[in-house]
């Protein structure tokens, strides 16, 4: 052990300074945006306490690849199928229980995140059950060489593989941040910040409240699905476990971090929160694996509960748009 | 002024034309849309596994399941009357096809799990209708009272008895601690739902994690006999699992009792209809809070020494509690400790019978699916008065 590389609390940043490590990083950190894209849109800029969103990623991956690997439906072709699929379930999870109060809201929706990760491990016919489904990814694998010998015309000798997937997940992430911020001006953007702040105000100036809030979930859920592509593209499978609600509410300590209320901090929360999870597996002390990664859910849970005490509105969120209260 | 009437309609866009459908739909009576939304639920079910029985017995089941919701949805009066109908003919239809021992056999299992569901239900329950807190890491709280009790009686030796109160003294004690550091501070601030929503998934994420590092995510059992059986008319009962059913019962009977007859009991009520009014009557509201984190604390940490001892013990254990403890709460009423038993031994049946019609592996989604239609049909639930929704 080299002095020169290890600091005295036995944390070597050597790993950080590797391009691998940040791709990884990126794919992953992109991928969380996308989904939490979704729970800013619901929680931050509706008032909806939106708990299911990894079970509609369940939907959107696994609608993708048995439409791929079962229907041999083209990939390119399957990704708004199955965007078409979540939103349906969006709207039959939305239609019953969106007049529920908040609190309640949220375990209706959670329920519906379980009850559908179960459905995928139980319903083996359909989803190969635990051991998941593989190749479905072919025809992104040729779109990603091209890009890759692209790069090397470009004179770039030896490109990471992951780096085609990480630069069209950020495309992507950034696209749709654009564009929900661009939406958020707009007088349906409006519609919905005037529910989260009083929604018997609104139904007085005629909004149909409902129908608002239903759409605002159906958008999210399509993000869900978006982001349970690039989930299922950087695995190259996909399994039930993926979608256990942990994932959610590693999405809702995303938003949290980047802010209420605020689209752009989400890439930033993704960014910060994924860095720190990733880097704690560097850390360099005498316990063993499983200690460590119930260290990084430690940390996770120390970090919500320090920022619901001290500062509920986020990093970057601004206090006057906090929507925490009833 | 024929044209200039028609002008408008005509002027809408597609979008506020689909908003206006969409009002519509809102529009029509509450049960039309439920119904409409289960009877697609069910038809997915159907369809992602097609091995549901098919024929007669499936068609009375769910026409039974839809005549119950149809008339819990429509009569405002004896909801309770309605579901004690429902499971009843369910009972016949199911003893019908599959013959009284099954009906039994699985009946006594899920009143034995709906013990430990109402044990978790009751503590939630008055947790949630006192302090107004949804309380995610109620499931953790399971988990840690078995691990205490494993502490106690596998690694110090100590007769499973003494393990049991021991763990039911310690996680009333972290109950307590809780309290103090968190929960008290946060109300005098005036937090929002979201924030005690979040800061309980934080909290449940540091006591699950920190039971995962300290002693690991294998499988551990509490040495309990879980093979010698009692037989009872035919009907095999582990022996186990008929000591969880009896004292489950025992406590949570008593529990009820003393809540509606003793002082402490009718505080409790008088904090949860209105915690101000009930401080400005001269309560002491904070020796109120204290004991129901003591009930809370030791009624979850002795549902988790159950649940380890009829399974096994594992960090998850708890989590995979909290949303069929939700569903026993919501079924019983907020804040409703007899409702919460019936809640839990209603939710343990149904989620057991299940297992006659369809595979095993379904009946924590069956319990899920349980808890969406009790929120939507009733979210006051089925024991419990008209609240707001």
């Amino acid at each position: 052990m080299e002095p020169a590389t290890l600091l005295p609390l036995g944390v070597s940043f050597d790993a950080f300074a590797s391009l691998g490590f940040w791709l990884g990083v990126g794919v992953i950190a992109g991928t969380f945006t996308i989904f939490a894209l979704g729970l800013q849109l619901n929680v931050g800029f509706t008032g909806i306490f939106n708990f299911g969103q990894a079970g509609f990623m369940a939907i959107g991956a696994y609608s993708m690849a048995i439409l791929v690997t079962e229907e041999g439906v083209n990939f390119w072709l399957s990704l708004p199928i199955a965007i078409a699929i979540t939103m349906v379930f969006g709207l039959i999870v939305g239609l019953p229980s969106l007049r529920l109060r908040t609190d309640y809201l949220a375990i209706a929706t959670l329920a519906a995140s379980e009850a559908i990760r179960l459905t995928t491990l139980n319903a083996r016919e359909l989803t190969n059950g635990s051991q998941g489904i593989f190749g479905f990814d072919t025809e992104f694998d040729d779109l990603s060489e091209s890009i890759e010998s692209l790069l090397i015309s470009v004179g770039w000798s030896d490109p990471e593989t992951l780096f085609p997937l990480f630069m069209i997940v950020w495309i992507v992430a950034l696209l749709l941040t654009f564009g929900l911020w661009r939406l958020q001006k707009t007088p349906w953007g409006r519609v919905l910040r005037a529910l989260r702040e009083d929604e018997d105000a609104a139904r007085a100036l005629g909004k149909n409240a409902f129908a608002y809030k239903l759409q605002s979930l159906v958008m999210a859920s399509a993000l869900g699905a978006i982001a349970g592509f690039f989930l299922a593209l950087n695995l190259k499978f996909v399994v039930p476990d993926e979608f256990l609600p942990n994932f959610t509410f590693i999405g809702f300590a995303i938003l949290i971090l980047g802010g209420l209320a605020n689209y752009w901090g989400v890439a930033v929360g993704a960014i910060i929160f994924q860095t720190i999870f990733e880097g704690l597996r560097f850390l360099e002390l005498p316990i063993t694996e499983v200690q460590v990664s119930a260290l990084r859910y430690i940390l996770l849970g120390l970090v919500l509960i320090g920022l619901m005490a001290f500062r509920p509105q986020g990093l970057f969120g601004k206090r006057e748009e906090m929507v925490l209260g009833e | 002024m024929e044209a200039g009437s028609a002008a408008p309609a005509s002027d809408r866009t597609a979008g506020e034309r689909i908003y206006e459908f969409l009002g519509r739909l809102t529009d029509l009576p509450f049960a039309i849309r439920a119904g409409a939304g289960l009877v697609l639920m069910t038809v997915i079910l159907a369809l992602v596994e097609s091995g549901l029985p098919g024929g007669i017995e499936t068609v009375a089941l769910i026409a039974i399941v839809i005549a119950g919701i149809a008339a819990l949805t429509l009569t405002e009066g004896r909801p309770a009357l309605v579901a004690g109908v429902v499971v009843i003919v369910l009972f016949g239809i199911l003893l019908t096809y599959h013959g009284l021992l099954a009906v039994s056999q699985t009946g006594i299992t899920g009143l034995s799990n709906g013990a430990i569901y109402a044990l978790g239900a009751v503590g939630l329950t008055l947790v949630y209708g006192i302090l107004k807190l949804v309380n995610f890491a109620h499931g953790d709280l399971l988990t840690f009272g078995a691990y205490m009790a494993l502490v106690a009686s596998v690694f110090w030796g100590l007769p499973l008895v003494v393990g049991i109160v021991f763990a039911m003294a310690m996680t009333a004690l972290v109950g307590i601690a809780l309290e103090k550091v968190m929960w008290a501070p946060m109300r005098r601030r005036g937090a929002g739902v979201l924030q005690f929503v979040l800061m309980s998934i934080g909290l449940a994420f540091v006591i699950r994690y920190a039971i995962q590092y300290v002693y690991g995510t294998e499988l551990r059992t509490l040495g309990v006999d879980n093979t010698s059986t009692i037989d009872f008319l035919g009907v095999r009962i582990g022996q186990t699992q008929g000591i969880v059913l009896l004292v489950g019962l025992l406590i949570l009977v008593g529990t009820g009792l003393m809540l509606r007859f003793s002082i402490l009991g009718k505080r409790m009520r008088a904090l949860s209809d209105d915690l101000e009014l009930a401080e400005t009557s001269g309560i002491d509201t904070s020796r109120v809070i204290l004991w129901t984190w003591v009930l809370a604390g030791s009624f979850a940490g002795l549902a988790g020494v159950f649940a380890g001892a009829t399974t096994q013990l594992q960090p998850e254990l708890g989590f995979e509690f909290l949303l069929p403890i939700f569903a026993a709460v919501v079924l019983g009423g907020i804040g409703d400790a007899f409702g919460a038993l019936a809640g839990g031994l209603l939710l343990g049946v149904v989620v057991e019978w299940s297992t006659l019609l369809v595979a095993s592996g379904y009946k924590s989604a069956i319990g899920f699916i349980v808890l969406i239609i009790v929120l939507i049909i009733r979210p006051q639930g089925i024991f419990g008065r008209a609240r707001s929704i």
